[in-house]
């Protein structure tokens, strides 16, 4: 099979000029030491849209999200170029720090990861007191707001002392989103955050992020596709570090401009 | 090739109680093995019931609370164990903030640097030199350069550098303990380093911390070369009343015990070996205890 030169794919004018662009990734590059893995990734994330990016294992979809708030570079070695920028301010900007990127721009990982040593209702204060802006007052109000957005407060509201591990994993990832949630990002990023649950934690999941469209730029990565096509307005389909097609879900799905989409939704490969 | 009279050897076992071969090798291995275990643990409960039997009669309290004596029956151990309490404390102080900042300077800040790859070597090699030198370099550094003396304050820093490795090596261990996913839920809430160190990663460590702390203090008051090197007074009959005093300790008076010639000091000796045993003992279910905690929370 000879794939063709990938070019990055570009979002019609007319298109774009109708949405407010809450993210803009231009020529995007990003290494793990000499490994280039992705490549010249130029896209625009719609506010308050849920954007849901695809594709095959190893294709770059976590390392493009780390690379929004800035996680990537955590890495030894790892090295990103281009620009990213958040409602036209570019986050790669010198004098940019990324500590406060990450209070705008949240993150809830594949596996749910509360921290062991905290109640449910500490792991939902967790960013608010690890960046020492708790106050006493509000906290009851903090705890029970996250916890509803997350689905999650009828079923543990008589067990706030409780260790937030002692959940479900489908309790703890919305642990998480709640614990995302409380700190007020105005981005959310997810990755396979379903990946670990049951088809009823997931239906949970998904419905909630309905729900959380209306306050939140959401992006979420998934591997499955049904769920891109029930939860997202825009899809993107990234093939070994290519962005190789975006646009708005149903078009991508039911009308595939390129050919390595049209296999890749057809599982013909990945 | 083998000759076609010979079975395949992976032949499908028809009889199912037949001996397998190699099974006296196995059985050899095993037993092998067990005598590994039995014969140390064997010749070290012969040591201790040894001296148990020996010293036990021996403590009483006027002995625990006594001042030495010529007189091997009137002399007591207060001192010693005093100054070993007070070199416990002051080594913990000394050494357990070097030790924790260094392992977490290494694990969490100096994790890409080639120089914290250097100092792991350094760290690594440093644990296996001979107490004895320590000791010199205490004499040398402390007790000389610094002018500290024959005093408590020596005696801890040079027990403090010799327990530094282990300090260092068993709270790095611990750190590692905490997984990566937490350090990354704690960045992407917007943390500082610090803060996910301070707030997820050291509360979560702590118990292991702890427990190398401990077992690391409780080689430290074991220890007699270092301290004869820097001049550990071996009778003295004051408690040390500051850190700059002059002091003795627990194996310091038990060294000078058994190296009298009358069998009565034998017996004192036999009874130092037991208190310092019991004081060990102590400290390591207490770590014990720790860990056994830190486990049932994970
Ligand atoms: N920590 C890392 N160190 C080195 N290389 C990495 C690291 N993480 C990912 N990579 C490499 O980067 C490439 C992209 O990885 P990435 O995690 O972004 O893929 P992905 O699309 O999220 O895959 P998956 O669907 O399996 O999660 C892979 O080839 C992987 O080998
Ligand atoms: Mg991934």
């Amino acid at each position: 099979m000879a794939a063709p030169q990938p070019t990055p794919y570009r979002m019609p004018a007319e298109e774009a000029n109708n949405i407010i662009k809450k993210i803009t990734a231009t020529d995007v590059h990003a290494w793990f030491g000499d490994n280039h893995v992705l490549k010249s990734i130029t896209m625009d994330i719609p506010a308050k849209q849920v954007t849901a990016i695809i594709g095959p294992s190893g294709c770059g979809k976590s390392t493009f999200i780390r690379c929004v708030n800035r996680m990537h570079e955590l890495i030894p070695n790892a090295r990103i170029s281009g620009s990213i920028t958040l409602d036209g301010e570019n986050v790669y900007r010198p004098g940019v720090d990324p500590v406060l990127l990450r209070r705008r721009v949240g993150m809830v990982f594949q596996k749910p990861n509360p921290f062991p040593s905290m109640s449910i209702r500490d792991n939902v204060l967790a960013g608010l007191k690890l960046t020492r802006r708790y106050a006493r007052a509000d906290a009851a109000d903090t705890v029970e707001n996250a916890l509803r957005q997350a689905a999650l407060w009828d079923e543990v509201k008589d067990k706030l002392d409780e260790p937030g591990t002692s959940l479900s994993g489908g309790q703890q990832q919305r642990l998480c989103i709640a614990r995302t949630l409380a700190v007020a990002p105005e981005v959310v990023l997810m990755d396979e955050p379903c990946s670990a649950l049951d088809p009823i934690a997931t239906a949970r999941i998904e419905d909630l992020l309905h729900v959380l469209r209306k306050d939140y730029t959401i992006v979420i990565v998934t591997h499955n596709l049904q769920q891109a096509t029930r939860v997202s307005q825009r899809t993107a389909f990234f093939l070994t570090g290519d962005l190789v097609e975006y646009s708005d879900t149903d078009s991508l799905f039911t009308s595939p401009q390129d050919q390595r989409t049209e296999d890749y939704i057809t599982g013909k490969f990945g | 090739m083998s000759a076609p009279s010979k079975p395949p050897l992976l032949a499908t076992p028809t009889d199912l109680t037949a001996k397998r071969s190699g099974i006296l090798v196995e059985r050899a291995f095993i037993w092998i093995c067990r005598f590994a275990v039995i014969l140390p643990l064997f010749l070290l409960l012969v040591l201790i019931g040894d001296v148990v039997i020996e010293g036990l009669g021996r403590i009483n309290t006027d002995f625990l609370t006594g001042l030495p004596s010529r007189r091997a029956e009137q002399a007591g151990i207060w001192p010693a164990l005093v100054g070993s309490l007070y070199l416990m404390v002051l080594t913990a102080v000394l050494a357990l903030p070097l030790g924790v900042g260094a392992a977490v300077y290494l694990e969490e800040y100096g994790r890409r640097s080639r120089l914290a790859g250097i100092i792991e070597v350094a760290i690594a090699n440093l644990a296996g030199v001979p107490s004895v030198i320590y000791g010199l370099l205490g004499l040398g550094l402390f007790v000389r350069f610094f002018a500290f003396g024959n005093s408590l304050i020596a005696g801890a820093a040079t027990l403090a550098l010799l327990v530094l490795p282990i300090v260092i090596m068993s709270s790095r261990e611990a750190l590692r303990t905490v997984p990566d996913s937490l350090r990354e839920a704690a960045f992407g809430l917007g943390a500082t380093r610090w803060q996910m160190i301070r707030r997820v990663v050291l509360p979560m460590s702590l118990p292991g911390i702890l427990t190398g702390a401990i077992l690391a203090i409780s080689r430290a008051i074991g220890e007699t070369a270092p301290l004869i090197v820097i001049g550990a007074v071996v009778y003295i009959t004051f408690l040390p009343d500051g850190i700059d005093s002059e002091f003795t300790a627990l194996p310091i008076q038990i060294y000078n015990w058994v190296s009298r010639p009358q069998e009565e000091f034998l017996t004192n000796a036999a009874a130092g070996i037991v208190v310092l045993m019991l004081t060990l003992l102590l400290l390591n279910s207490v770590a014990i205890y720790l860990r056994h905690r830190h486990q049932k929370r994970q």
